[in-house]
């Protein structure tokens, strides 16, 4: 068994590992934050929100708020996991 | 090459995890500062009662706690009231300035999730507390009013560690302890008080300072 087998190819970009991050230890967070949080567009964020949910790593909430339509996130338990082992992977990866 | 970038993104991912739940951008200043001025207001409201006690009708009262209270029952007792206000007020002001100052030389907004979470979890503690503390002096209960000013301050400061610099868990604790132990020493509140909210802020926010702004 390799010693990259659990680093996961979902999380092998700096943006989804953001995203990840703020949902670990955030209950939810809507699109603005995340764009403000990681400094990227809104294209960018977009399509790897989706690209984690795709995975079902994350949950997408829709709602408005008045009239504006809202986006909120929240990581699922198996993103959590996933997320999880791919640290342990990055961090066994970087001791050796 | 490789184990860089995984190095790299280590580092990213907690300093996002850290900026994303908590507001970092608590001024240590305005802590020494607030710590001052609860000093100034001690001793001015120390002064008050003293020279009150040589010049009341005659009458001497055995405590401070007796003074204070025949002084909220003397109209002019609301001095004392305003002394507390003016020190909380310019406390806020000055805090409010300072960190919106040093969100704004580290790029951060003071007006986001985080700061709201700081905000209401230190406000329920807290106005549980001030809500308990005029229950307290309906009863006439005075002399429980300073210990519990702190003790209710020091639990909101814990509560509010969660979500900012963990830090001020140690501040909330002390606060905490020395308001207990005021407990066994009615009539002297004000002294305690000076401690607490004075000497102990500008400890604290001395080594805030110098642990977090001098960077």
């Amino acid at each position: 068994m390799s010693i990259i087998t659990n680093i996961n190819k979902a999380f092998d970009h700096r943006i989804r590992l953001g995203i990840m991050s703020v949902l670990m230890v955030n209950e939810s967070a809507d699109f603005k934050e995340l764009k403000e949080l990681l400094g990227t567009t809104d294209g960018n964020l977009a399509s790897h929100t989706k690209a984690l949910e795709k995975e079902a790593y994350i949950i997408v909430h829709k709602t408005f708020i008045g009239r504006k339509p809202n986006t909120s996130y929240r990581a699922s338990r198996k993103g959590k996991t996933a997320f999880k082992k791919h640290i342990e992977a990055l961090e066994k990866l970087l001791g050796k | 090459m490789e184990s860089n970038k995984y190095l790299e993104d280590i580092a990213s991912i907690k300093n996002i995890m850290h900026k994303s739940s908590r507001f970092i951008s608590l001024s240590g200043l305005s802590g020494i500062l607030a710590g001052i001025y609860a000093l100034i207001g001690a001793y001015v409201a120390h002064t008050i009662l003293t020279t009150e006690q040589l010049t009341a009708s005659g009458e001497r009262y055995s405590s401070l706690s007796g003074l204070i209270n025949a002084y909220l029952a003397h109209p002019s007792g609301t001095k004392l009231v305003l002394i507390g206000l003016i020190v909380l007020i310019l406390a806020v002001i000055t805090g409010v300035i300072l960190t919106t100052r040093k969100a704004k030389k580290q790029e951060e907004k003071i007006w986001d999730a985080s700061s709201k979470r700081l905000l209401i979890n230190f406000a329920i503690p807290l106005c549980t507390g001030g809500a308990f503390c005029i229950i307290l002096l309906q009863y006439g209960l005075i002399g429980l009013i300073a210990p519990c000013t702190l003790i209710f301050y020091g639990l909101a400061l814990i509560n509010a560690s969660k979500f900012t610099l963990g830090d001020i868990k140690y501040l909330g604790l002390t606060n905490v302890i020395i308001g207990l132990v005021s407990t066994q020493f009615i009539g002297y509140g004000l002294y305690f008080w000076a401690l607490g909210f004075g000497v102990l802020h500008i400890i604290y926010g001395t080594i805030m300072h110098f642990k977090y702004d001098k960077k």
